[in-house]
């Protein structure tokens, strides 16, 4: 007998783990007229690559929901301009060129709230000087949909596009910044969790951190990816299946601050499961590593970059966790990071 | 606990002490000839701590440390879970721990139910879920789920007062009666147990004297900290090697011989042991916390029975019947050993518990994807 788990979308199709790629290859690609040239759907990489004379353009789209709309250090507008400029610049393109914008508002939303958004969204876009170009709004009745839903699309153009399948043994793999603190934040702010208030999220551009990426290392720049949701662990598990490579990880090493690791424990989420929203996981030749470091670290949003493990030939597209008491295999979650009776 | 010194945070996770621990354990293993020696944990928390920190890639070969029916997902019982989604699927809002989510009945869990519009909350903790209550005006059901220290807080919330929308359908389970199940089961290779440190805060180490008497088999009382296991697991092995059979506490920094007289009250004044199946397990006698008849008002077996009967005809699948979970999580089975494993029950759609939880034997072996235990592979030649 079939649960009804299998004739319908669950929540964990969402979560950006297996589940989600299940869907991709047995639902959206089966019927996708496939691309000649370049990145395209099959490669489920950030965005896409469209080969031009003498470049690249590079596509990228995204469809923006969180709860709550604003959060301690963000909210829905930030995260929808910045959701969509990263995807492009970790793809290589750090100069956005444009962002399209279609909202889904739900009858009866707070006008008030809306322009709370709109506004977010606005400063965020002048921030990067990224030109809004078309949009589209929809209205669907109370109940239909949650508030207020943001899709974008951005494009850009490129030397060369970085995907995140770039990976070889030897190759160091760096982290920019402090791991799980949007994830943890909306968590908090959700449930009214006293502790970890102070925390925010690190939602945020990084078109510059790529920028500098790509002038220090050059052509040993070899993936880029940002850890959204599913966190480090899936962005790693991700890159090393289609490098084809084995990944070990350093625990010690990883950037996560206090508030991060009390809240993860007190839950019992892992934080390298946790969404990010203002960080790059770069993979570089192992020459370049420790001058990309240092570069990064000279940037504000780059303070707390480090490098955190490094690719092997052995046990190609796993993650090798090494905690400093024994080792585990990190996994890419199954569905939505859900906490612990105990 | 006033008595309990202040210590640095990190004292219990400093990796060179964990490596003494480890070479100490290393030379008492080596001492025994034979099979390996086989320990049990109760406690998913434990599990979580051993999985968390990659010790069991540096645990000698000569231990296996098996997981027992300590995940309180895990031994949620089906009819339990049928309870809670027929109770969901009446219209009134459930609020549950989050991992109970997906842990399927005989057909459908409370994700099930939740994608199909049921109003289901993910809670931290009773309060919330009575905080929930004060702020809806329709039925609020906690599923109380859990163990002795989870039991104790929906125990003080009912204490405390709760608004009249609120009740309780009770999965509380009691962790000492099912060590004698296990350690009685044909088969059984356990010669120890790691017992868990948190529910001992409550009842005390004294609880186990009884069951040590009976069964002869030492039991070692640890915390969840990296270096509280290693160092109850040695423990643990030093005792089955010099032969004796006693009740260790390693973790005095919590845990007293009478343990949390207070808690105990709550717990007995809201509660009653009754016998019940866990999930695969068996029938456990008094394995089973059931609301006093005091409280009846608040159970939400009484308060939405018709809803309940209405959903309990229905046949439990042919699947569940055939999960080995019981005798995986007793340490008889292996995931090997099941015609599920890894065709009908899988992480994406699982039929038993050790496949839903994550630190679930059968989850751990599917991620694998071979038959092999997890330390033999990790840092081991593919």
């Amino acid at each position: 007998m079939k649960r009804s788990s299998e004739a319908r979308i669950m929540l964990r199709h969402g979560a950006g783990g297996a589940a989600m790629r299940e869907l991709i290859e047995e639902v959206f690609l089966p019927g996708a007229q496939p691309l000649s040239a370049g990145i395209g759907l099959e490669a489920m990489d950030d965005g896409a690559a469209l080969p031009l004379e003498g470049g690249w353009l590079i596509l990228t789209t995204d469809a923006h929901v969180v709860k709550p709309l604003f959060f301690p250090g963000g909210d829905i507008g930030k995260l929808a301009v910045c959701g969509t400029v990263n995807d492009l610049a970790v793809m290589g393109a750090t100069k956005p060129l444009a962002l399209t914008c279609s909202l889904i508002l739900e009858e009866g939303l707070s006008r008030s709230v809306l322009e709370r958004v709109w506004g977010s969204l606005s400063e965020s876009c002048a921030q990067v000087g990224l030109p809004l170009v078309a949009g589209d709004t929809k209205i669907m009745g109370r109940g239909e949909i949650d508030g207020l839903v943001i899709a974008t699309t951005g494009v850009a153009l490129a030397p060369r596009p970085i995907s995140d399948a770039g990976l070889r043994p030897g190759d160091q793999l760096l982290v920019t910044g402090t791991l799980g603190d949007h994830g943890f934040a909306v968590m908090a702010t959700r449930h009214a969790l006293q502790i970890g208030s102070e925390l925010e999220s690190d939602v945020a551009p990084v078109h510059e951190l790529a920028r500098i990426a790509l002038e220090i290392a050059g052509e040993d720049l070899v993936a880029m990816k940002d850890p959204t949701r599913g966190g480090l662990a899936s962005a790693l598990t991700e890159m090393a299946r289609k490098g084809g490579v084995g990944i070990l990880l350093a625990e010690p090493r990883l950037p996560i601050r206090p508030e991060v690791r009390a809240l993860s424990e007190l839950l019992g989420i892992d934080p390298l499961h946790v969404a990010c929203e203002g960080r790059i996981v770069m993979g570089v030749r192992a020459a370049r590593a420790e001058a990309l470091v240092e570069a990064l670290r000279r940037h504000p949003q780059g303070r707390d970059a480090a490098i955190v493990g490094e690719c092997v030939s052995e046990r190609g597209g796993e993650v090798i966790l090494e905690t400093g008491f024994g080792r585990r295999p990190l996994f890419e979650l199954d569905g939505e990071p859900l906490p612990r009776i105990c | 606990m006033s008595e309990r010194p202040e210590l640095p945070r990190l004292e219990f996770r400093d990796p060179a002490r964990a490596r003494e621990l480890v070479e100490g354990l290393r030379l008492a293993v080596d001492r025994v000839e034979g099979p390996p020696i086989t320990l049990m944990h109760v406690c998913g928390s434990h599990e979580q701590a051993i999985a968390r920190y990659g010790l069991r890639s540096v645990l000698p070969r000569g231990l296996e440390v098996i997981m027992g029916p300590g995940c309180p997902v895990c031994i949620t019982d089906v009819p339990e879970v049928d309870e809670a989604v027929a109770i969901a699927r009446s219209g009134a809002r459930v609020a549950t721990y989050g991992d109970m989510l997906r842990v399927p009945g005989s057909r459908d869990s409370l994700a099930d139910a939740q994608a199909e519009g049921a109003q289901i909350d993910v809670v931290y903790g009773v309060d919330q879920a009575v905080e929930l209550a004060k702020s809806s005006s329709g039925e609020l059901v906690f599923f109380a789920s859990g163990f002795e220290t989870t039991a104790v807080a929906t125990a003080a919330a009912l204490l405390a007062g709760v608004p009249s929308n609120f009740s309780v359908l009770c999965a509380h389970k009691y962790i000492p009666p099912v060590m004698e199940i296990v350690a009685e089961m044909p088969g059984s290779r356990i010669q120890g147990f790691l017992a868990a440190g948190h529910a001992a805060t409550i009842t005390g180490w004294g609880v186990f004297e009884g069951f040590v008497r009976r069964q002869g088999l030492p039991v070692v009382v640890a915390g969840f900290e990296p270096l509280d296991i290693l160092a109850g697991l040695l423990r643990l092995v030093q005792r089955i090697v010099a032969g004796e059979a006693t009740v260790d506490n390693a973790f005095p920094r919590c845990v007293s011989k009478d343990g949390n007289l207070r808690a105990q009250r709550a717990l007995w004044q809201v509660f009653r042991r009754v016998g019940g199946c866990w999930r695969g397990i068996a029938h456990v006698p008094n394995g089973n916390l059931r609301l006093r008849d005091e409280w009846a008002a608040l159970d939400a077996r009484l308060r939405f029975r018709a809803e309940i009967a209405s959903m309990a005809r229905q046949a439990p699948s042919a699947l569940v019947s055939r999960c080995v979970c019981g005798e995986i999580m007793a340490g008889i089975a292996s995931p090997a050993d099941c015609s599920l494993f890894g065709r009908e029950c899988l992480p994406s759609d699982p039929v038993g518990a050790c496949m839903v939880s994550m630190e679930g034997t059968c989850r751990i072996w599917h991620r694998y994807g071979t038959r092999t235990r997890p330390s033999d592979r990790v840092g081991g030649p593919r």
